[in-house]
């Protein structure tokens, strides 16, 4: 426990007016501890780590941790944060989203920053549902779901916020869950010391916006579920389809080199100054 | 004979190449943007210089995209910038709303194209006067500037870029496509002869650091991300260390200042360039493209023994009634030629209070105004 106060003293902020926004048994908080426990175990300095946040409930974090943040515009966040790594490739760039936000609203920079494999961490916290606007189904809402603006039933079909990003291109991806928190630690920690665009899709709940209208139980239900239908990405491979119905995997999905963005940049700079020079 | 230092760089440019020079001058070293006509080169030239000179260029999957990136970057302290036209433009403005409210430097390139909607690709127009002004929701303090010639290109970017480091503030430079595509001379002056603000950045301890204080100038001292003060930014209303408030006596301070920054230093902000004012009895008043026809009729209408004179307008917003107001009260009628349906003109009349008789010149087929419907306008007020 002792440990724990100590990463809560250190990068929790305590001139901001706590308690957060967040509903009691929320699986932002879950993510939040993940969040610190995996950046202290990187040994990175707090003045080095930018955090970059959306628009939503997954937004605020970005107020509770001393770092340097950044609360953008609702989809855009991606789009701030290649801003900050180009403007200093020597900051760690930390992006926090919601689902809505990242693969609505902001899916053409989701899979334009994974197309260029810019050096950033990208934490897309998927609650199937816009929560903060009142529970209206989000690009992640399973097909029959409801939700206050489908309220005969979801018809439309969910991405697959990993895959969709392994198949843009992004370097390093991985699916945990706010119930598996020690393995969600792992997953974050990677993605930050991964050279590339590194997406963590953390599967998370909403039990006041989605659990309560599709009947799925609180908080406690809806992690039960998050256990029981998670696979381990080892496991799944000796696995049927029949076996795998109605189960998802978690692990790291792809990890593979790239050329990164920042480092490809570097190398044109020194091209286009030869070129220069030997124009003059 | 003394050996004269040559004037600087002699060089045959077009309006969209210079802008480039003088951002490159004013010390840009990022630019994000979207290809789209007429504001392309500006990309072009950007893509082939900056790497150079240890800049950045991205090209972005779309102009929000841009405006977010040019953002980041300037909170990572680069001077940073993009450049677009009308449809562009609209896309931008959510942003832009952004660096207004989180008091982010940046500087924004509209190349003015004919519009509503895809419009008259790519013709001259002036039409997004009120949008540079309006564009973005909520009440919010902008600079917006006009060029006119290529040798403004140059100098007012430099300018632009130095009134949005001093004051913390997006601006708008609002070129069009005549000037962006016009190629004439221009005298590039030395690095050394031009002049550069930089923001100011705090001094003082971290923990004494106040990013959004309340101070006399009204414009905080802006850290870099990475340089040792953390602190939150964002784009909901905050109090003086960044975080969100609801309070009124937190958010009521805080509009009044990102106001007043830009109100009490008017008189810093205001440019506009008069010519044969004094004894007018007309004047024309214009900006943009549009007062280089304006200056021919004018000059040809005094050799016609008529008492015109010219108020070429630079700085648009805020718009700069001081210098217009007294100049209204001493002559007979005013006539604004400009592209659009009367952005200006409008303005013109809301500051003239029905002191002066205004007349205007409405264009907007995708053409110039030619000094000649200037003159023929002057002779029959």
């Amino acid at each position: 426990m002792a440990a724990v106060t100590k990463l809560v003293h250190k990068y929790l902020r305590h001139d901001k007016k706590f308690p957060n926004v967040w509903c009691p048994g929320c699986g932002n908080g879950i993510l939040l501890g993940s969040l610190i426990r995996a950046i202290d175990r990187t040994g990175l300095q707090k003045d080095e780590i930018v955090i970059v946040s959306g628009i939503g409930c997954s937004g605020r974090i970005s107020v509770y941790v001393d770092f340097n943040t950044l609360h953008t515009t609702h989809g855009r966040a991606l789009t701030y944060a290649t801003g900050v790594k180009l403007g200093n490739p020597k900051l760690h760039v930390i992006v926090i989203m919601g689902d809505g936000d990242a693969t609505a609203i902001g899916g053409n920079h989701f899979i334009h920053a994974a197309r260029r494999n810019i050096d950033l961490t990208a934490i897309v916290v998927n609650n199937n549902i816009y929560g903060m606007t009142g529970g209206q189904y989000s690009p992640t809402t399973p097909y029959g779901a409801l939700a206050t603006t489908s309220l005969y039933g979801n018809i439309e079909h969910s991405f697959s916020i990993a895959e969709l990003a392994v198949m843009a291109g992004a370097g390093m991806v991985s699916r945990g869950t706010v119930y598996h928190a020690t393995l969600l630690d792992d997953l974050i920690e990677k993605a930050i010391m991964k050279r590339g665009f590194a997406v963590v899709e953390a599967l998370s709940h909403c039990h006041t916006q989605y659990g309560r209208r599709n009947r799925l139980g609180g908080a406690v239900e809806m992690l039960r579920w998050q256990k029981d239908a998670a696979v381990r990405i080892d496991k799944a491979k000796s696995m049927s389809p029949e076996e795998l119905n109605g189960k998802f995997t978690i692990g790291v999905l792809t990890d593979r080199d790239l050329p990164v963005y920042t480092e490809e940049y570097q190398k044109l700079r020194e091209s286009a100054r030869a070129m220069m020079s030997g124009a003059k | 004979m003394i050996a004269k230092r040559p004037p600087g760089r002699q060089l045959l440019l077009q309006g969209n190449e210079a802008i480039v020079e003088g951002a490159l001058a004013a010390g840009c070293r990022f630019f994000a943007g979207y290809p789209i006509t007429p504001a392309t080169e500006i990309s072009e030239v950007m893509s082939y210089r900056l790497p150079a000179v240890d800049g950045t260029f991205i090209q972005m999957e779309d102009e929000i995209a841009s405006m977010g990136a040019v953002i980041g970057a300037s909170l990572a302290g680069v001077k940073s910038m993009t450049a677009t036209s009308g449809p562009g433009f609209s896309l931008m403005q959510e942003n832009l709303g952004f660096a207004c409210v989180a008091e982010v430097p940046c500087v924004i390139v509209n190349v003015m194209r004919g519009g509503p909607s895809t419009g008259l690709p790519t013709s001259v127009s002036q039409g997004d006067v009120m949008q540079a002004r309006w564009g973005t929701h909520g009440d919010h303090p902008i600079i917006v500037l006009a060029v006119s010639t290529t040798q403004d290109c140059f100098s007012i970017t430099v300018k632009a870029f130095n009134l949005s480091e001093k004051y913390r503030t997006p601006v708008v430079l609002l070129a069009d496509e005549v000037v962006a595509h016009t190629r004439e001379k221009i005298s590039l002056p030395h690095a050394e002869e031009v002049e550069v603000i930089d923001r100011i950045r705090p001094n003082m301890p971290p923990d004494w650091y106040i990013p959004f204080e309340n101070n006399s100038r009204g414009v905080p001292p802006m850290s870099a991300f990475g340089d040792g003060y953390r602190y939150h930014v964002t784009g909901l209303i905050h109090d003086v260390r960044g975080f969100p408030t609801q309070r009124p006596d937190e958010i009521v301070p805080f509009m009044d200042r990102i106001f007043r920054k830009i109100n009490q230093h008017f008189f810093d902000i205001q440019m506009v360039n008069t010519e044969m004012v004094d004894d007018a009895e007309l004047i024309v008043v214009a900006y943009g493209s549009v007062s280089r026809s304006a200056r021919r009729a004018v000059r040809e209408a005094r050799e016609r023994g008529i008492k015109a004179g010219l108020v070429q307008l630079i700085t648009l917003w805020p718009f700069p009634r001081q210098s217009v107001e007294p100049i209204l009260r001493q002559v007979r009628a005013a006539l604004v030629p400009e592209l659009n349906m009367g952005q200006i003109s409008r303005e013109i009349k809301r500051i003239n209070q029905g002191v002066a008789r205004i007349e205007t010149i409405s264009r907007i087929d995708g053409h110039l105004i030619t000094p000649n419907e200037i003159l023929t306008r002057l002779l029959r007020i």
